[in-house]
């Protein structure tokens, strides 16, 4: 039996699982308020513990979920170790850093928000979203 | 079912959720979580590469990257149509007093209409925080390398010095942003 070529099935779910995993995200982000303009505002305000409550157990939960992986030692399909990619430290850490941390408080969304929110119904995020392609853009062609 | 599932879920709820996309997306194709590199990637596969580093590669190797993008709309769709909340959002009273002088009041929606509706956004203080707050965005997050589900919740689990940094500097933005600009953005009627 041919082993080499991957199944119909195998293809459809190699795309399907992140759509699924992305609507997982999604809803959530949406369900969980971090979409909110307002409670963004609270957290920047230290009105409230909601936002900080929010990435505090969700750090804690990813960290723990590592190690778990990194102890099971578990591969990928490819034959490669689980692991998640690393990230350089440079000026653009700080200097970008700040400049998205404005662009956060100004529109209440981070890069996911954005995308749930339109999903959600609300198509002023379109001009948000076009926006930011526009500054990555701009990024691409600036930088040496 | 409903009535509870349309209510606000706490945040002991949506973190770990969140929390657990990180191994999910480890164990269904060793992939790091992180949604700003999908501007990289739709901008790669839109414009003449060749004559830009940043957009020369393989965006197609990213696939799984705008697929997830993807799923968070369709996750949005399902969120803010069968899971939608039927009460006004209860905000802190300061704010609530703070952004009434702006002519700003929380309905049921998760983001004020005042400033993000279709109307709103031909108004001068609309289109400057969406076109000014989106460029902030997507020219920031590729500075940085990261957005806050790649360095935040990803870059932290995995205990990397850069995200701490990267999260550091994000909220150094948006606290200079919230106290000392957006005062003046939010008080242009025009």
């Amino acid at each position: 039996m041919d082993q080499t070529k991957p199944s119909v099935l195998n293809r459809v779910w190699n795309i399907t699982k992140y759509i699924l995993a992305g609507a997982w995200f999604g809803v959530a982000l949406v369900k969980g308020e971090i979409v909110s303009w307002y409670r963004l505002q609270e957290m920047f305000r230290f009105e409230s513990f909601h936002m900080y409550g929010v990435i505090g157990s969700a750090v804690a939960v990813g960290a723990l979920s590592i190690v778990l992986i990194r102890k099971s030692g578990l591969k990928g399909s490819d034959g490669n170790v689980l692991q998640p990619k690393r990230k350089t430290l440079n000026r653009g850490t700080v200097i970008g850093g700040m400049l998205f941390g404005m662009g956060w408080a100004m529109t209440g969304a981070c890069p996911g928000s954005l995308y749930a929110l339109a999903g959600a119904g609300f198509p002023a995020m379109v001009v948000i979203i076009a926006a930011a392609l526009i500054g990555t853009f701009l990024y691409g062609i600036i930088r040496k | 079912m409903l009535e509870i599932l349309s209510k606000p879920w706490p945040w002991y709820i949506s973190g770990p959720m969140i929390g657990l996309t990180v191994p999910l997306l480890l164990l269904l194709g060793n992939k790091s979580l992180g949604v700003s590199s999908s501007f990289r990637h739709i901008c790669a596969a839109v414009v003449p590469a060749r004559r830009f580093t940043y957009f020369s590669y393989n965006w197609r190797n990213e696939q799984w990257n705008l697929l997830f993008a993807g799923g968070l709309i369709l996750g949005g769709v399902f969120a803010g149509t069968i899971l939608a909340p039927n009460e006004d959002v209860v905000i802190h009273a300061d704010l609530q007093q703070y952004l009434a002088t702006f002519g700003i009041t929380p309905t049921t929606a998760p983001i004020p209409e005042a400033l993000f509706s279709i109307d709103s956004l031909l108004t001068l203080r609309g289109l400057l925080l969406a076109v000014g707050g989106g460029l902030l965005i997507g020219f920031g997050t590729r500075y940085a390398g990261g957005c806050t589900s790649g360095h935040s919740i990803l870059g932290l689990s995995s205990m990397q010095i850069p995200s701490l940094v990267a999260t550091c500097s994000f909220m150094l933005g948006g606290l200079i942003m919230t106290h000392a600009i957006l005062p003046f953005i939010l008080a242009l009627e025009i």
